[in-house]
């Protein structure tokens, strides 16, 4: 399956396999699920600092009118300075979220921006007809994307390249390290400190060998990251948010920059200004398991007989030691320690709404 | 004590008047880190081949098949509490449940342990 010739493969394939990883398609690629086991990997990551492949990842750049990229986004680009890096969702028209993204302006020119990986081809087709002649869309298909993550980040990144290690979160910067050119931003996907480092293909395998010399970093698969990214609360597009959500819904009020929201100029910002001051019908919250059943993608959420949402990603937290979820529930129901019912296989179970993330952010704001 | 085995990886062994029942190592090494198992209640009677019980590790949710047809008599009460067991002793301590069998001779069609060890290789 997971030599299956259709699917493409990162820079780092021939790493993943002589490092025993099982390899599983994901978003078309052959991707590495885990190494040593989940468990170990997860609390590797949480307590020492963790190495992910996130090639498949869409790396871009854009040049020209930026006013033309700001008009599909959420962020405010034009106070976007140099070193500086925001998280925005990509509107379509009605206003529902095609994707959650990085934009950075790394130095002091063009934007860089990372998408999902089963979005990047229909986002960059959407940038790419939005922005006409005013603004041009620079694919990075030769750069490959490696996440560090975890409380010993920082002092890999120390020993690797100070200055990188000089960033804060949500700062981001161009480095030279040994000829390699390296686009470093302090950022990530599991709640803890650490950096995402995107570097030329040819030169990916050599410098992920050089972290994993690295005595306190380990090579992690994608079974971890999304544990780890559930127990942070953070949402995984698809599955936590798609085309029919909006920012309002999904509980990223935040994402959306008050200059734009007092400017009401995004993609359907009448639809999502009026959801926000009548409040939308249903909410994004976490939610946690009486007992040890983990809940599902898909299980129902049910009070008082009624059917009252829809669990979007769940499973088991290792950090918090029992399972841990997120989905929608009707937004009179939204609030921290509302109970409720999990259908898991035909059963009724206990649960009630709560705060994310489940696991602490440890972020390094300096 | 003969242990036989199904292409689902399931193992079932004769232990006086009833056949003990757990998932094999392979099994276990390939499910990962088992989190949760939901047992069935005791009491219960399954066809060889029913929905017995599920086993969850960190990522996913597998069903476990009755690899015979039987009542369930007991069950393995320990995973509750220690749901690793089942990885750090498959063919042991996480057993899942103790079934009467209806009918011992449908394990005379199973794998035994080479076979298992071909069917796994």
């Amino acid at each position: 399956m997971a030599d299956d010739a259709s699917l493409q493969k990162t820079p780092l394939y021939d790493l993943h396999v002589e490092l025993g990883a099982r390899m599983v398609p994901f978003a078309g690629y052959a991707m590495p699920v885990q190494y040593d086991g989940v468990m170990a990997e997860h609390n590797h990551t949480r307590t020492a600092a963790g190495l992910f492949d996130v090639s498949h990842m869409g790396q871009a750049r854009v040049s020209g009118d930026e006013a033309a990229f700001e008009a599909l986004v959420t962020a405010d680009l034009a106070a976007l300075g140099a070193g500086e890096q925001k998280y925005t969702l990509l509107l379509n028209d009605q206003g529902g979220i095609m994707d959650d993204l990085m934009i950075s302006r790394p130095d002091d020119g063009d934007l860089f921006m990372v998408v999902n990986a089963a979005c990047k081809e229909s986002d960059f087709a959407h940038m790419r007809a939005r922005f006409g002649e005013r603004a041009q869309l620079h694919e990075l298909g030769d750069r490959a994307l490696l996440a560090l993550q975890g409380p010993q980040a920082g002092t890999v990144m120390a020993d690797l390249c100070p200055d990188a290690a000089k960033l804060v979160f949500m700062q981001s910067g161009g480095f030279a390290l040994e000829g390699m050119d390296l686009l470093i931003s302090r950022s990530g996907y599991t709640g803890e400190d650490g950096f995402e480092i995107s570097v030329r293909s040819h030169e990916a395998d050599t410098l992920a060998r050089r972290l994993l010399g690295d005595a306190r970093v380990k090579p992690i698969g994608l079974g971890a990251r999304d544990s780890l990214r559930l127990e942070a609360g953070l949402c995984l597009y698809g599955h936590d948010m798609d085309e029919t959500i909006t920012p309002v819904e999904a509980s990223l009020v935040w994402a959306l920059a008050k200059s734009r929201r007092e400017r009401a100029d995004f993609p359907g910002a009448a639809r999502i200004l009026a959801q926000l001051e009548a409040g939308p019908e249903k909410k994004r919250v976490g939610i946690l398991p009486g007992d040890r059943a983990p809940a599902r993608e898909g299980t129902e959420i049910v009070v008082g007989g009624e059917t009252v949402g829809v669990v979007t990603s769940g499973g088991f937290g290792p950090t918090v030691g029992g399972p841990v979820a997120m989905g929608y529930v009707r937004t009179d129901l939204a609030k921290p320690g509302q109970p409720i019912e999990l259908m898991v296989r035909g059963k009724a179970r206990p649960a009630e709404i709560a705060k994310t993330p489940f696991a602490p952010h440890r972020f390094y704001r300096g | 004590m003969t242990t036989r085995y199904t292409k689902d990886h399931e193992w079932i062994r004769i232990d006086g008047d009833f056949a003990v029942v757990g998932i094999t190592a392979y099994a276990a090494e390939q499910l990962g880190d088992v989190v949760f198992v939901e047992l069935p209640e005791i009491g219960k009677t399954l066809s060889q081949g029913d929905e017995m019980a599920v086993v969850e590790s960190v990522k996913a949710a597998s069903e476990v098949y009755a690899p015979a047809s039987g009542e369930i008599v007991a069950v393995n009460d320990a995973l509750e509490g220690t749901p690793a067991m089942v990885n750090e002793a498959p063919d042991g301590e996480g057993w899942f449940v103790k079934l009467k069998l209806s009918d011992p001779s449908q394990l005379d069609a199973m794998m035994d342990d080479a076979a298992y060890k071909a069917h796994t290789s």
